[in-house]
């Protein structure tokens, strides 16, 4: 397949080029519920590169709240404000300690994968809510994110922060994309279906594991940092809590595993839904949220995406009855 | 460290373990039973603590003996046990059985988020406090500090329920079918036993049990919303390291983490969280089945 005859490079960049035009016309609180599913997004995306491989982790909060973190501390006792400078520590930091704790969780599977990493989360949030250094459970706020020179104030900061934080994703997206395309990504399928025959194949299952799990290590950093930007405060509550990595694998089950664009739009769902039932119904936001999840596992079980298979399944059909012949 | 410090800390590990043992428990009978990791424990727990505690209000309002206040916690969690017990097995994990675990963990914790709110819709946001069970017991001094009857009471509760529990496994009939069906569960239902029925009563037992957990403890503190969440994430801990599944692993798993707790407590506050996550990581890497799961052979 040749760059321009992949359907989801094109709906990435037509997806980046819609929000790019939103921006000109969404009011103030739309937009920061944007940046924030693109952050949630990417994080789902790391539990769907997981996941593709049979593993689901309960524990991505960690990541998340590593990346986010790094921008809190970094503002608060370096006063580094850069964007870039930020975002990058975050997802590096993020990275390695996916890279270190990989040696360890990639030798695990099913159940015990997700615990081990609902453990290492929980151990980030009982440090996290007991340091005074590290800001307690009240968290830490940001000083105004700057863009290298460029340091807009107010309203045009949350633009900037918005176009900023959908290109990055854009890229990041895009290079998810082609990773999956790639002999290493490809293997995820063959870990999931059958790892010993893998093995036999001259392959390593172990590997191929670490490789998803620092992939998804980092796309957890970065969703992590864009959220603490947009949001201008880190705290472990909402974000190193256990219920926030059953929010991720919730967006990754409402998305399905089909395609990269999916935890995004999963994400923007998850967001709507979310703040509108905070919004009208306050005291029951949790239930709807609760009562969603369960008529997708209930109705959907492959998420939202399976609908677009189901679409395109009905259409190859339909060009199969009238042709005679596959669709290729 | 002298001595009395040590006492203490194994007194208030005791008491901890105890607390954290009634919850897990029921989580662990449920997971050996039906190899499933049931979030709505939390929700039970949070469930019994609020229902007793409303209840002994009430019941302090009228003339009756007041030591019937530990029937009245029965009762809850009694009633809880097979109203939940019904409602969540029978209208939702029957449906879900043959699915992958993982989505079984997620539509439990879905089931959770909507008990959670229904907590809230029921009883509100303020917190309520029954404490009059306390005063009943009395006090005892050890090494110099007061310690509460109630709490070491726990202590007596969970030897009390892990012996029951231990005796219905291995000595009754219910228990030997149960165990055929933790077994081998198409081999259990190949040989005539309803295992429908019995993964319904196993339910309704776990969750009596997670209720029981509440409504004991009820009293003993401010009763509020997040209760469940808490304390879900805990008894996770205590059933990993034990070994899912296994009710000595829980009684050890709970003593385990209790006592390292409350060695933080004492010792260096900050760590509390941190000790018992970090005992569960270091279980699971070490011996991920937990340290009380039995031998199985591999199949690789």
């Amino acid at each position: 397949m040749t760059w321009r005859q992949d359907k989801t490079l094109w709906g990435l960049t037509i997806g980046l080029a819609a929000l790019l035009l939103l921006n000109f016309v969404v009011p103030d609180w739309f937009r920061s519920i944007l940046t924030l599913s693109l952050a949630r997004g990417s994080v789902a995306l790391g539990l769907l590169v997981l996941w593709r491989c049979g593993l689901i982790s309960f524990g991505h909060a960690l990541y998340f709240g590593v990346g986010a973190y790094t921008v809190g501390l970094m503002s608060r006792y370096l006063g580094i404000t850069d964007a870039f400078l930020t975002i990058a520590c975050g997802v590096v930091t993020a990275g390695l300690l996916a890279y270190g704790l990989g040696f360890l969780l990639r030798q695990y599977r099913g159940i015990f994968f997700a615990l081990l990493n609902m453990a290492f989360s929980m151990i980030l949030y009982g440090v996290l809510a007991k340091l005074e250094e590290l800001g307690s459970t009240d968290g830490i706020s940001l000083e105004t994110t700057t863009y290298l020179w460029y340091a807009p104030l107010g309203a045009e900061n949350k633009t900037a922060l918005f176009v900023f934080a959908v290109i990055l994703t854009w890229g990041v997206a895009v290079l998810v994309h082609l990773y999956l395309r790639s002999t290493l990504g490809n293997m995820t399928t063959a870990v999931r279906e059958n790892e010993i025959r893998l093995g036999y194949l001259g392959y390593s299952g172990e590997r191929a594991v670490h490789a998803k799990f620092v992939v998804s290590g980092l796309l957890g950093g970065f969703g992590g940092a864009i959220a603490a930007l947009t949001i201008g405060h880190v705290d472990p509550d909402s974000m190193v809590y256990w219920p926030v990595s059953g929010d991720f694998v919730f967006i990754a089950i409402l998305s399905g595993t089909g395609n990269v664009t999916a935890p995004f739009i999963g994400a923007l769902i998850y967001e709507l839904i979310r703040t509108y039932a905070f919004d009208k119904f306050p005291e029951i936001w949790q239930l709807i949220m609760g009562g969603t999840l369960l008529a997708i596992i209930m109705f959907l079980p492959n998420g939202l995406w399976s609908l677009v298979d189901r679409w395109r399944g009905r259409k190859a059909a339909v060009a199969t009855l009238r042709t005679g012949k596959e669709e290729a | 460290m002298d001595f009395e410090l040590l006492l203490i800390i194994l007194v208030d590990g005791l008491v901890y373990g105890s607390y954290l043992f009634m919850v897990a428990v029921g989580l662990t009978v449920i997971c050996g039973v039906q190899k499933l990791l049931n979030v709505t424990h939390g929700a039970l727990y949070a469930f019994g603590a609020y229902l007793t505690a409303t209840l002994l209000i009430l019941y302090f309002q009228v003339d009756w003996p007041q030591f019937g206040a530990f029937a009245v916690m029965l009762f809850a969690a009694l009633f809880l046990g097979v109203l939940f017990g019904v409602i969540i097995e029978r209208g939702l994990l029957r449906h879900l059985y043959h699915e992958d675990e993982h989505i079984i963990v997620l539509a439990t914790f879905a089931a959770f988020l909507v008990l959670e709110d229904v907590l809230l819709l029921i009883w509100g946001t303020d917190p309520y406090l029954a404490p009059e069970p306390l005063g009943l017991l009395g006090s005892t001094e050890i090494a110099g500090l007061p310690f509460d009857n109630y709490s070491l009471s726990m202590v007596l509760l969970s030897a009390v329920v892990a012996a029951v529990l231990w005796y219905g496994l291995n000595r009754t009939q219910f228990g030997k079918l149960l165990l055929a069906v933790i077994h081998d569960r198409e081999l259990a239902q190949a040989m005539g036993i309803n295992v429908n029925r019995i993964f319904l009563l196993t339910f309704m037992l776990g969750s009596f049990l997670g209720a029981l957990g509440g409504a004991y403890q009820a009293p003993a503190i401010s009763v509020q919303p997040g209760i469940g969440v808490e304390v879900i994430v805990l008894a996770f801990a205590v059933v990993v390291i034990g070994g899912m599944g296994s009710i000595p692993g829980a009684l050890i798993g709970s003593v385990i983490v209790g006592v390292a707790r409350a060695f933080a407590v004492h010792q260096e506050p900050a760590l509390e969280l941190f000790v018992i996550y970090l005992i569960m990581a270091a279980v699971l890497i070490v011996r991920p089945q937990g340290l009380f799961a039995p031998a199985k052979p591999r199949t690789i």
